[in-house]
Parts: structure tokens; sequence; C-alpha cells
């Protein structure tokens, strides 16, 4: 015997206002698409799917945006959707973000992530690399090579190594910048610099790594903090700007510690 | 270690000095309030009693005078560098940008701390010509304390708030005192790394009251004055 199931899928209109960009020098402009019969339970990047279906149909160039997981912990994607990093909802990436989400027939924009930083190149895709930059700057502990020393031999505290994790929840998506009226990456490079700060492997580095990762910040050409939590707010892991204020003592305490000089190297700690 | 020049240049190095002075001149206008509220007491005597007081600090004032306008050109290059800083980090804006709330301190007086803060400057450089560089003994603005002759500081206030324009203008100007300090005092201890997850929220509402307290405080002096000396020549 055959079963059937039959669902009365809801659906819903979706009007879409696009940022289409040619190349990095392309001035880009907005172009408007519509689509009928949009499932209400598809995701903002399933409808961004579909749309690029038929614009290929149609023979145009699709839009091109990022995504890889699809699961919210990867940190590729990242659309501005009416004036809100990753949309609406509160910590969550675009890819978490449902149609349900959405009025049908309302007036969707969406623009890549602005920051001079993140320059365009494509569409709503952005160059991103300045965040590996700061990364490679001094986010990283130091390693010895020799015999595997036990996993449990360094104690650390549950509430400083809560603490750090919660700072190393940071995908890296660049929310925070885009969302930071003056496109800081305060909360970033402070989820950087605090998660290791906060644990005893992260300790040798930890000047060198608070002066150096500030320092490629600054080089990078992203503004300056003016602590108005909206990075928090929309950063889809709830980083919160705590360790903004931890970036701000290690810096200042790097900065005036005698035991460390910058370009000479390994005095530390 | 980095140089001097190094950290100040550093954008975090730029907002210690925005919060160090910030607290400095928050500091120094709640001690301004305090020797202004002579203004209320008597027909005078109290506040020029004050001047003169202060006056007969000496060279002491003189520093603290020299610190103060110091404390003011740091702050202001400083919002000037950290602004010129941000404008040029993004040169395409958004279509539209919307808050998305919850713990965001993202709001219009926010956001403009730049444009009320140039507003307290305009202000600065009026009251400052008005009040300190304003008649002095010379022009025959003098009261006798106790037969001492001292500078009439009094008058001079009271004869600026005989019109109503300044008393407009001085009054308006304490609402972009108050929205500058409703950011800025809770923004002053973050910059310097001074806060906690505990501590945040209490600052945050001590930076409303000292707000409203200060706005309320400096507000009414000029509606005073003008109130009960409008019609005295």
């Amino acid at each position: 015997m055959q079963t059937t199931h039959v669902t009365t899928a809801k659906t819903m209109i979706v009007r879409l206002k696009i940022w289409r960009q040619d190349s990095p020098k392309d001035a880009g402009r907005f172009e408007e698409y519509t689509m009928d019969n949009v499932l209400i339970d598809m995701s903002f990047l399933e409808m961004l799917d579909e749309l690029n279906e038929k614009l290929l149909k149609e023979g145009k160039r699709p839009v091109e945006f990022e995504s890889d997981c699809r699961e919210g912990i990867c940190g590729t994607c990242s659309l501005m959707i009416s004036g809100q990093a990753h949309g609406p909802i509160r910590g969550a990436t675009t890819c978490q973000l449902y149609m349900r989400s959405f009025k049908s027939g309302e007036l969707i924009t969406i623009e890549p992530w602005r920051a001079r930083a993140f320059p365009v190149l494509r569409d709503l895709v952005t160059d991103r690399r300045a965040f590996d930059r700061i990364q490679m700057a001094g986010g990283y502990t130091g390693a010895k090579t020799g015999p595997h020393a036990d996993a449990n031999a360094m104690l650390v505290p549950k509430d400083l190594s809560d603490r750090a994790m919660d700072a190393a929840a940071c995908i890296g998506c660049g929310a925070c910048v885009a969302a930071c009226p003056n496109a800081s990456a305060s909360l970033f490079t402070s989820a950087k610099i605090t998660q290791l700060a906060l644990l005893p492997q992260g300790h040798p580095d930890r000047k060198r790594r608070a002066l150096r990762m500030v320092a490629q910040m600054d080089k990078e050409g992203f503004g300056s903090c003016s602590n108005l939590q909206e990075c928090e707010a929309a950063c889809p892991k709830r980083i919160s700007i705590q360790n903004i204020a931890i970036m701000k003592q290690e810096y200042l305490k790097a900065a005036i510690s005698a035991d460390y000089r910058e370009g000479l190297g390994d005095a530390d700690a | 270690m980095v140089s001097l020049k190094q950290l100040f240049s550093s954008s975090l190095g730029r907002k210690y000095l925005m919060g160090a002075s910030g607290l400095a001149l928050v500091i120094f206008i709640i001690l301004h309030l305090l020797g202004n509220l002579t203004l209320y007491a008597g027909h005078g005597e109290p506040m020029n009693t004050y001047s003169a007081r202060l006056h007969s600090l000496g060279m002491g004032l003189i520093i603290a005078e020299v610190g103060l306008l110091l404390t003011f050109v740091i702050h202001i290059i400083a919002a000037i560098q950290v602004t010129m800083t941000s404008k040029n980090a993004r040169p395409i804006g958004y279509a539209s940008t919307e808050t998305k709330g919850g713990p965001t301190k993202n709001t219009m007086t926010s956001r403009n701390m730049i444009v009320t803060g140039l507003v307290l400057l305009l202000f600065l450089i009026v009251h400052l010509k008005q009040m300190r560089f304003g008649p002095n003994v010379a022009d025959g603005y003098t009261a006798s304390l106790e037969g001492v002759m001292v500078h009439d500081i009094y008058r001079v206030v009271v004869e600026t708030f005989q019109d109503i324009k300044w008393v407009i203008f001085y009054s308006a100007s304490m609402f972009f005192l108050g929205f500058h300090f409703r950011h800025g005092f809770w923004s002053a201890f973050q910059s310097l790394g001074a806060i906690n997850p505990r501590w945040s929220k209490p600052i945050y509402a001590m930076g409303l009251i000292i707000a409203l307290l200060l706005t309320a405080g400096f507000f009414f002096m000029p509606i005073y004055i003008y109130a009960t000396q409008g019609g005295a020549s």
C-alpha cells in the first residue's frame, strides 16, 4: 500500500534588493529581484541558491555570496541583511536564518560587509584576509619540541578555562566589524588576545601578542572602538566586549613593561 | 615596552588618552558646578568670595588652569583622531543600518559624541571669552569684600544673563553636556579597561545620574538669574 504525505507548504513572496558589483574596481549598484513561492521554512541561503538557479536559467550571472558549513560554525557566510549583520536574529549566522523571520512581500536589502579593510571582491563576497593577518601577527602559542607532555600536567582553573572558551567561540566572521558604526575590529582582535591571555599556555607570548596584534589591527585600516557595544549585539557567538576591556589591560601592561622590547625577540613573560 | 609615540599613536593609546582626560574633565565639571552653586546664595558676595579665594592661589591657579587647558586639548585632539580613523575605515556606507538591540549602547547620542563634543567646544570658547576673559577689575567690575577690592565676577554673570539669547545658549548647551556624559562616563572606564562584568551596569547607570545632575545643575543657573534679576540693569 502506498502512503502519500500531503503537506500544505506555506510559501511567501520575497522581494530582494541586492548589491551587485562585478569586480573590486567596479562602482557597484543595487538590483532588485522578486521570487514567488519561497517556502517559509527555507533557510536564507537556500533562498539565495534558488534565486541563483533562476538567474542561471535566465542566462544571467548569479549572485556571488560565501557559505561553507551552513551550520553556524565556520564563519564564512557574511551578509548584511536589511542593515543588520547576519540578519535580524541575535546569536545566529546568516546560514542559521530562516525565511519565516521575514514577512511575505517585505523588501530585504542584502549588502556585503562594508569596511576599507574588507574590500568587496564581487557582489557580496569580501576579502577578509585582514583578520588572518591579525591572527598571524600573534594569535598563537609557542610549542616546545620533544616528547609530549601529559595532557593534564598543566592546571587551569575552571572559571578561567570557561572564559577563555567563551572568547574562543569567535568564528572570525567579521560581523563585529560590519555592525560597528566605526568599522572597528576590536571585538575580533580582543577575543583572540583574551582567549590565549587567560590560559597558562598563552603566557610566554602574552606581551608580544598584545602589541603585535593591535599594531596589525591598526595597520589594516580598521576604525577605532567607541564602546557602542553593537559588535556584541551582532556577534553570532555573543562574544562580550569585556574582552575588549581585557585587551586594553593586556596592551597597556605590555606597552609599559620593561621586560619585553619589541624587535629584540625573546625576552618575554 | 614600546615608545610613548608608538603607544599614543595606536588606536588603543588614543582611547586611553580620551578616557583618562574625559574622567579628569568630569571631576573638573563637578567641582565647577559645586563652585557655581554660590550663585544661589546671597547677592554676589558668596560667588565673589569663592572667586577671590581661587585667585588667591596665585601660581597654583595658573598651573591648574594650564593643566585643565592641556586636558581639554588632549581630549579634543584624541577625539578628532579617533573620529577621522573611523570615518576612513568605511569609505562606502550601508543603504541602511539598524541596531540589533540586546546589550547595545548604539544610540543617536553615543554615535554622535563628536557632534555633542564640537557643540561643547563652541560653548567653551564663548564661555571662556565671556566669563574668564570678560570684563575685569580694570573695566571697573569691582566689589568690596570686607573692605578688600575684588573682581565682581557675579556682576559679569548677572549682566550676561540679562540677555535672553545667552540664557538660551547656555541652558541649551547643557543638554549637549548631558548627552556627552551619558555615553562618555561609562565609555571612559571601558576605554581604560577598568571595568568588569559586575561593574559595567552600575557604572553605566552612574553615567546617567551624573549626566542628569550636571545638566540640571547648570541648566537652571542662567534661568534663575534671568528670572530673579531680569529687570535689573
